[in-house]
């Protein structure tokens, strides 16, 4: 067993472009980006669509579920941690953690749902614990 | 138009020093240059353009071109991290075709290990108006665990095992232990590498390149230049370059931005994989070089650790010889980029020039490959391909 341990987290530094996100983070809600004119998600969000280049894009609420797509521990640091990319159920692909789990225990494919973790004077981040 | 053979590898040189905390960053770049021109036999004054990167102090080609005392009618500061370089030598040679200068000088310099850097393990903050910052750094992501997840999805996707890409790493101590300069010179066995302290699963220390100070710096020129001096006459035939991200969230790992540099690099050349006699290949970790060994083509993609094992690497005993100096898991990587000296390794097997123990018989057709920046999101890939006359 190596549960994960709480670690300090930097603060994210909202723009323009992604206030919104962390407004919604703060609420607890999960949005990504969303191109009207091509219909494709996208992660991190942009103003302009990285897909078609379309300007018209807009936010939209995630339903918080994904999977593990691959995952790293870094054993090599103050407090081990689980990086890992997480591919939601909409089918956008996201850089998160994984929390409140046991490091030795993880997979790829396995469900996890967001959580938002405080972080060092900033809006929450997302994260992921296992479902 | 192509830059197939219009510019050759004139000079080369790479510093011996791996801890600098005598020099300064400015002066390691003067001493490669001052040295890559006396191996070419040219002088400062000859040189017309110059290339450096993200390693260069102070504002790039600004500073260094004045520090440096040169005229210059041409100047490129492209930074795509320790891909660079090979970079540099594609636009250097359409510089030169292109009638734009007559000698470019590229240089690399660093000193991570005198600053004590912890490269592979401590993230590292972007600037606030890094578009990616803020959905990146707070997750810790650090130059070993954005390498690791790429291992841990090859092993999930192909059934690539440690002990396979330990083999990388064992082929690269054999070549180091005749290399004086090496910063690891003893040989590994595939049990030393998978019982070394854990870092990022499933990369173990010995799976990851040394932190190093030094550098190096390449000399190009034309035929009618290179034709007049007396060295060796190796010749640039083909170069490719690629940036690889993460697609707006299509993420896929399995992958690097060598799948489309080395086929450019290659159909520019008009020679395949399995032509060439030796191939240095950026090795900032074992698992890099599985994956640009399958994206360049000379295995199927997924078959890269069974590529790799038994020694399929090292010199005189495998099929393809590679970083026969160590390359940056045994012998260096300045400045954490280890791009440039993979292209000084190449040009030593072409030339005939490499440690006899490790110097491929014939060597005529060589291939450097670089990836900088980081394999799990946004790196540059480039590949060189380069021929001896």
């Amino acid at each position: 067993m190596a549960m994960a341990q709480d670690r300090k987290i930097p603060a994210p530094t909202p723009n323009l472009e992604t206030q919104a996100f962390w407004d919604a983070a703060a609420q607890g809600k999960l949005v990504v980006k969303s191109c009207t004119a091509c219909k494709e998600l996208h992660h991190y969000p942009r103003a302009l669509c990285p897909h078609c280049f379309s300007d018209k894009t807009e936010w939209k609420q995630m339903s918080g579920k994904g999977k593990i797509y691959s995952y790293t521990v870094m054993r090599r640091a103050p407090v081990p941690y689980a990086i890992a990319y997480v591919t939601l159920d909409e089918g956008v692909t996201m850089l998160t953690n994984i929390v409140d789990c046991d490091l030795d225990k993880l997979t790829i494919g396995q469900a996890v749902s967001v959580v938002f973790k405080p972080t060092d004077g900033g809006p929450p981040m997302p994260m992921f614990k296992p479902a | 138009m192509t830059i197939k053979g219009k510019a050759f590898i004139a000079g080369i040189f790479e510093h011996p020093t791996r801890k600098a905390d005598d020099k300064t960053l400015a002066q390691l770049h003067a001493e490669v240059a001052k040295g890559a021109l006396d191996d070419a036999g040219l002088g400062i004054r000859d040189v017309d353009a110059y290339f450096c990167a993200g390693d260069a102090p102070g504002r790039g080609v600004l500073s260094m071109v004045d520090y440096l005392g040169l005229k210059v009618r041409h100047v490129d500061g492209t930074d795509s991290g320790g891909t660079s370089y090979l970079i540099h030598m594609g636009h250097a040679a359409e510089a030169i075709a292109a009638g734009k200068c007559k000698v470019a000088l590229i240089t690399l310099a660093g000193r991570p290990r005198s600053e004590g850097q912890a490269t592979g393990t401590a993230p590292r903050a972007a600037t606030s108006d890094t578009p990616e910052g803020s959905f990146e750094y707070p997750y810790g992501p650090a130059t070993a665990n954005m390498y690791a997840l790429c291992a841990q999805r090859h092993i999930y996707e192909y059934g690539t095992t440690s002990e396979q890409l330990a083999w990388v790493k064992v082929a690269a101590s054999h070549h180091a232990q005749h290399n004086p300069h090496a910063m690891l010179r003893d040989v590994v066995t595939v049990e030393d590498v998978v019982n070394s302290p854990m870092i990022a699963d499933p990369l173990h220390r010995l799976d990851c390149c040394v932190i190093s100070d030094g550098g190096g710096a390449i000399v190009m020129t034309t035929p009618e230049i290179a034709k007049s001096l007396k060295r060796p006459r190796v010749k640039l035939i083909g170069q490719g370059e690629a940036i690889k991200h993460p697609m707006g969230g299509k993420v896929d790992l399995t992958y690097s931005a060598a799948v489309w540099s080395g086929p450019v690099a290659f159909a520019e050349a008009g020679v395949k994989p399995a032509d060439m006699k030796y191939a240095s290949i950026y090795d900032s970790f074992t698992i890099t070089v599985v994956m640009q060994l399958e994206d360049l083509g000379f295995c199927e993609k997924g078959k890269g650790g069974r590529f790799v094992a038994d020694g399929n690497l090292i010199s005189g005993v495998g099929k393809l010889p590679f970083n026969t100096d160590g390359g940056g898991l045994c012998s260096n990587h300045p400045a954490n980029r280890g791009g440039l000296t993979k292209v000084l390794e190449a040009v030593r097997q072409l030339r005939g020039e490499a440690h006899p123990k490790v110097q491929v018989k014939n060597c005529d057709l060589a291939l450097a490959h670089g990836t900088g920046g980081t394999l799990s999101s946004r790196h540059g890939g480039s590949t060189v391909i380069m021929e001896r006359e």
